[in-house]
């Protein structure tokens, strides 16, 4: 076998990176997709709506991802098609992240002061208008940092895809290390690529979160 | 004819019975003082006169319209009866001039330019027309009153509520505030307010309502009312707070 | 679909699926104690304690929350014996467990710390306290109080976690799957129950924590 050389081994590593950026994105945005509909039925007036989407969150806020991911590839396989682990991957990481999303984005909505829903209604204004011009608008300025914040955990979280299959950035870690036997450089690098990854979403939701505490103290 | 009339209202908090039964008509053009301790019901019924509190009994009806718990209802009322709240509640996210035009725009469908006409005027009125783009965070306390003064205006109802309206400003500040409602009462606004401001209540109120333990404990003219007190509590209440 | 569900393994495979989760819940005591203790001192590291220290626990909170509890996992499985730190399977799941919750717990436990009222640290030095006196007497049981909840949240994240030893063969809850799986080709009803144990587990550990919330709280010191 030839000789690996640091370059060659972060060359395959980055080349598989671009499958954890490519599933990170898929499942950030799909999950936002998902994760506001769901926020709409929570906090919706209606009596189904809010109950099932308790339980969704319960759910998937309580079990592990791996399961999710393990069920999703053998769940999806049961319907008897051959899954691809990239399908499954997805819609588990989809399903996932809306739950988190809509938890963050509740508990912006329900941050809004209820004075702000007060004057919206002495001024005459239904729900749809309180939620459209009033509380949203607000709602959504403040959920911003949390949002960026939880773009870490979906980078993070494709991590597990690799162990149903899809070739990631952590599968190709496993499979460089079988073929050049140095763990520690290669997983040393595997870690130092995730961290270039997320250390600017993490840093950039934190300094959001400042500016948006220093606008809030101008009160 | 009463424009605004209270009718046997009871309202309960779990166990707590918080209005015991409270009558009140108001006329035209009266401006109502509802004084009192905390705890004695008066806020909870002005929220309850603007639909913000579902009543339990009795009925509430302004200027003909009934105040029943639904959202066609509660709008018909809420479009006559404008309400000042004690944190202003203005909204953060807009400027001075945009909080007063959004409800005419997204409730009564008025215009753009129509709004923004009105809302210049209102916040003329309430001497803030230099203001019309500053953010709520780039205004004082006092300042925020008036825009919410104006906001509520701008919808032109036939009353106003005005729920410790003074009581979360600075000092000096809340002159500039009584002053823009006594200019109201002046011009024949109909006013219901929840105040401490006695000498206010005084000077301005065509009648004072002492509420005490949910229900309407004393009424009558301010005169009456502040050097003639009838009952112990009410006199206990001014000597409390003079 | 025309599968059939086939549970009947469960007579057969229970005590596998019994001791892989004594594996999670010992795995999940451990890490849970020793991290919220390497949190406590890493935040008081990063809040109050010498210049020179807090950058050294910067980076280790950065650079853990930053990366896949997985990678770590292996790191320290994998590639620390290149160092000549050699670990078991358990105990590398432990101690990657430790060093993860003691970073989100650092994190978390240094907002409780800022929190504290100026007033409190005046009033612990007025009455002759060194500052570890205080830190350890005056603030760290209402800080601790204050974001109880959030740390309770995260120790259930890490018990959920803790599924990726599986890969290391740390023989835990989801290894217990993964075996029956192997053996019965029910790939589909083993994770299903294994999953429905961890939401079990997930929503006892959240119970009991608030529990000791409770007694470890009795006062409302915090507001």
């Amino acid at each position: 076998m030839d000789e690996f050389t640091t370059w060659d081994i972060l060359r395959n590593l980055l080349l598989a990176a671009r499958w954890t950026v490519l599933l990170s994105l898929v499942s950030f945005i799909g999950g936002g997709l998902v994760g506001a509909a769901l926020l709409f039925a929570r906090i919706g007036s209606g009596r189904i709506g809010p109950t099932f989407v308790k339980a969704y969150v319960e759910l998937f806020q309580g079990t592990p991802l791996l399961m999710q991911l393990f069920l999703a590839f053998f769940g999806l396989g049961l319907l008897g098609v051959d899954v691809p682990a990239w399908l499954a991957a997805g819609v588990a990481l989809i399903l996932w992240s809306a739950a988190f999303l809509t938890e963050i984005w509740r508990g912006c909505v329900e941050a809004i002061a209820r004075g702000q829903w007060e004057a919206s209604s002495s001024l005459g204004m239904g729900y749809v208008q309180q939620m459209r011009h009033v509380i949203l608008p607000q709602a959504l300025r403040i959920a911003v940092p949390p949002t960026v914040g939880f773009s870490v955990q979906v980078v993070k979280g494709t991590a597990l895809t690799s162990i149903i299959g899809f070739v990631e950035l952590s599968k190709a870690g496993t499979v460089v290390t079988n073929a050049t036997f140095e763990p520690f450089t290669v997983y040393g690098l595997v870690a130092l690529i995730y961290f270039c990854l997320c250390w600017p979403l993490s840093k950039s939701s934190q300094i959001l979160e400042r500016k948006l505490n220093v606008a809030h103290r101008n009160h | 004819m009463s424009l605004i009339e209270i009718t046997e209202v009871k309202k309960r908090f779990g166990d707590n019975e918080v209005l015991k039964g409270i009558n009140i008509d108001v006329a035209p053009g009266e401006v109502i003082a509802i004084i009192g301790r905390s705890g004695s019901g008066k806020s909870t019924l002005l929220r309850c006169i603007n639909g913000l509190e579902n009543i339990d009994e009795g009925s509430i009806s302004v200027a003909g319209a009934q105040l029943l718990p639904d959202e066609l209802h509660l709008k018909a009322l809420r479009l006559k009866v404008g309400m000042i709240f004690q944190q202003f509640n203005l909204f953060p996210h807009l400027t001075a001039g945009r909080n007063v035009m959004l409800s005419q725009m997204v409730v009564k469908k008025t215009p753009k330019a129509e709004a923004e006409a009105m809302a210049k005027t209102m916040l003329e009125r309430v001497g803030l027309g230099h203001k019309f783009d500053a953010y709520p965070d780039q205004l004082s306390g006092g300042q925020q009153q008036r825009v919410a003064i104006a906001r509520a205006l701008a919808m032109q109802p036939i009353a106003l509520l005005c729920d410790e309206i003074t009581s979360a400003l600075d000092p000096e500040l809340v002159s500039e505030v009584l002053a823009v409602v006594k200019e109201l009462a002046s011009e024949g606004m109909t006013l219901l307010m929840v105040t401490h401001e006695m000498r206010f209540a005084r000077d301005v109120c065509s009648r004072v309502v002492f509420m005490h333990q949910g229900r309407v404990h004393e009424i009558g003219k301010p005169e009456e009312v502040f050097s003639n007190p009838k009952t112990p509590e009410l006199q206990q209440f001014l000597g409390m707070t003079h | 679909m025309n599968y059939t569900f086939d549970y009947g393994w469960l007579l057969v495979y229970w005590p596998v699926l019994v001791k892989g989760i004594g594996i999670t819940v010992e795995l999940t005591l451990v890490g849970g104690v020793l991290g919220v203790m390497l949190g406590i001192a890493c935040a008081w590291a990063r809040a109050l304690g010498p210049s020179w220290l807090r950058p050294f626990v910067a980076g280790y909170v950065e650079l853990i929350r930053n990366t896949p509890f997985l990678i770590q996992l292996f790191f320290i499985f994998f590639g620390l014996p290149a160092l000549g730190l050699r670990m078991g399977e358990l105990e590398a799941a432990n101690f990657a467990m430790v060093i993860n919750l003691g970073a989100y717990g650092c994190e978390i436990i240094r907002a409780g710390i800022q929190a504290t009222p100026s007033g409190q640290f005046e009033a612990g030095a007025s009455l002759g306290m060194s500052r570890i006196q205080t830190f350890r007497h005056v603030v760290l049981i209402p800080a601790l109080q204050r974001i109880w909840p959030a740390l309770s949240s995260q120790i259930v994240i890490v018990m959920l976690g803790s599924a990726a030893v599986s890969q290391i063969a740390a023989e835990d809850l989801t290894f217990a799957a993964n075996f029956i799986q192997s053996r019965t080709f029910r790939a589909f009803e083993a994770y299903f129950v294994a999953t429905l144990i961890y939401l079990a587990l997930a929503i006892g550990l959240r119970q009991a924590l608030r529990g000791l919330g409770w007694t470890l709280f009795p006062r409302r010191t915090a507001r």
